[in-house]
């Protein structure tokens, strides 16, 4: 009980009333477009240089909504008197945002860091097969992937980077090493080898760290 | 001749005056309900801050069906929102708004005839209740009628309240008599009528009879296109009528500094002041159940009207 009868019908009064001098809070959306915040789930760009037709993101996809084609192709040994290699090459990636329940899993389970989040929303579409974007189409939208956000003061390294930086101080020590004795120069260069490849790897994608695109 | 003149003019005076003040009052509260909630109301209509939304809803009201249900009392149907609307129009007439004659015409028993008239005016939800052959229009009907019923009764009490202490049921009479203590003398009385007008009018927290989360719109439940829109219409003539009656009646009309130039700003000034009060308890207090409506009729404005006119009376009695 309100030790005054009556104090709480007061207190409603000014609560409205002090609600109304305020500014509103109404978000003027088709003059002022929203501030979001990245990863939004707004869209799934697809970065198709990155991708290497797995075929995961199909599978996953809840409510199969992305249409993967793909045929192989023999590639020459890459030093001679090699093997032949054989590589997946893309034909027809698509996803039907009429049917995506934009659930994320896709961009989640990506492991090569082909599928990312943009917060762009405004495709609507008059005719429901417009929603079917093609893999131009997916790609344009690449490029309104916004970088990701920058990591907490004293968080941990990405692990990309990580690598890239012991490969980089590997290689630069090998560098060092071969500028004074040349016997055993050259054995740590091949060793070196296999630790560089993830450094290229991790390269980022224009306008996202592949780091983040499946987090 | 001039006398006819006269009269027209001051009778078109009051249509204007019927067919403005009651879209004023529903802008307003667009916009002061919005913002009490922390948004901001219409905002396309017009081009400048939504000013012109009334007037788009009232061209979507015309362009709407007008649907009469096959079961329906044709007549008494069709009736309704004349029967809800007119009142007000007929009380506007009799509210004065400046000294020396500004009212559209000065009553001798003008108090007991915008009394009388008002109650007609709920008569039309009665009649709308009844006609439309649907149990949620028949439920809000009664609750209509039961409201009516437990509401007038104080309203008036507190009017009487006024009359005795000004000597006069004239209207401009009243307002002539008043002076400044009068407000804080009949200052629960005026809280009375003003309290029960709202009840009558069916605006919230007093929304029983219309509680859409339970029985739709009540009565209108059943009403489309311009006939829907006449209620809504009789709603706001209703929110101006009892503003205005309560300023009259209670906060002394055009009495205030310079009251002989500008007396008829101070009425409307007041008038505003207190349709911002109807829509700022609108906003802020949640409705109150049927039987605490009629608790609170019957328990608390019933015997608060008596004790003031019990007041009225030894104050009458010792000054005199």
């Amino acid at each position: 009980m309100s030790p005054v009868p009556g104090s709480g019908l007061a207190k409603g009064l000014a609560v409205t009333l002090k609600t109304m001098t305020k500014r509103s809070v109404t978000a003027q959306y088709p003059d002022a477009q929203p501030e979001l915040p990245p990863r939004t789930r707004g869209v799934i760009a697809l970065f198709e240089e990155n991708c290497t037709v797995c075929m995961l993101c199909a599978r996953e996809c809840p409510d199969w909504c992305i249409y993967i084609d793909s045929h192989k192709e023999t590639v020459p040994p890459a030093a001679p008197g090699g093997r032949e290699r054989s590589r997946n090459v893309l034909d027809r990636f698509a996803i039907d945002f009429a049917l995506c329940m934009y659930c994320g899993i896709c961009i989640e389970v990506c492991p090569f860091d082909a599928l990312f989040w943009s917060p762009e929303f405004e495709y609507a579409e008059t005719d429901i097969l417009d929603l079917t974007h093609e893999r131009d189409r997916l790609r344009e939208w690449m490029w309104t992937v916004p970088a990701p956000p920058a990591l907490d003061p004293a968080a941990e390294e990405p692990k990309e980077l990580a690598a890239a930086r012991k490969a980089a101080e590997k290689a630069a020590a090998a560098a060092a090493d071969s500028g004074s004795g040349s016997g055993s120069g050259s054995g740590q260069a091949g060793a070196t080898g296999p630790d560089a490849e993830p450094g290229p790897d991790a390269e980022p994608g224009p306008g996202a760290g592949p780091e983040e695109g499946g987090s | 001749m001039n006398g006819t003149i006269d009269v027209l003019l001051r009778l078109l005076g009051v249509l204007v005056v019927f067919l403005v003040f009651p879209l004023l009052v529903g802008q307003t509260e667009h916009k002061v309900m919005a913002h009490m909630q922390g948004r901001l109301g219409p905002m396309y209509a017009g081009g400048f801050h939504g000013w012109a939304q009334l007037v788009a809803d009232g061209v979507k009201f015309a362009q709407k069906e007008d649907v009469v249900p096959a079961d329906a009392d044709r007549t008494v149907f069709q009736l309704a929102p004349a029967v809800a609307l007119l009142p007000y129009l007929l009380v506007l007439v009799a509210i004065p708004v400046g000294p020396h004659g500004f009212v559209g015409q000065n009553l001798d028993a003008g108090l007991f005839f915008v009394l009388a008239v008002m109650g007609v005016g709920v008569l039309g939800s009665l009649m709308a209740g009844w006609a439309s052959s649907n149990k949620y229009s028949l439920l809000g009907g009664l609750r209509t009628a039961a409201q009516l019923m437990a509401y007038e009764l104080p309203m008036l009490l507190a009017a009487a309240s006024v009359a005795m202490a000004a000597g006069t049921l004239s209207l401009p009479g009243i307002v002539g008599a008043y002076h400044w203590w009068w407000t804080p003398w009949q200052l629960v009385g005026g809280v009375v009528f003003f309290t029960a007008g709202l009840a009558e009018l069916q605006r919230p927290p007093f929304d029983m009879p219309v509680a859409d989360s339970e029985i739709i719109f009540g009565a209108y439940t059943e009403y489309t296109g311009l006939r829907f829109a006449l209620f809504l219409l009789a709603e706001y003539a209703g929110i101006v009528v009892l503003c205005g009656l309560t300023t009259v009646l209670f906060l002394g009309g055009w009495h205030g500094p310079w009251a002989g130039g500008v007396g008829w700003l101070w009425t409307l000034a007041k008038t505003a002041l207190l349709a911002f009060v109807v829509i700022w308890l609108r906003v802020s207090y949640p409705r109150l159940r049927e039987d605490q409506l009629q608790k609170f009729a019957w328990t608390v404005l019933i015997p608060l009207a008596l004790a003031q006119i019990a007041l009225t009376g030894v104050v009458k009695v010792v000054t005199s």
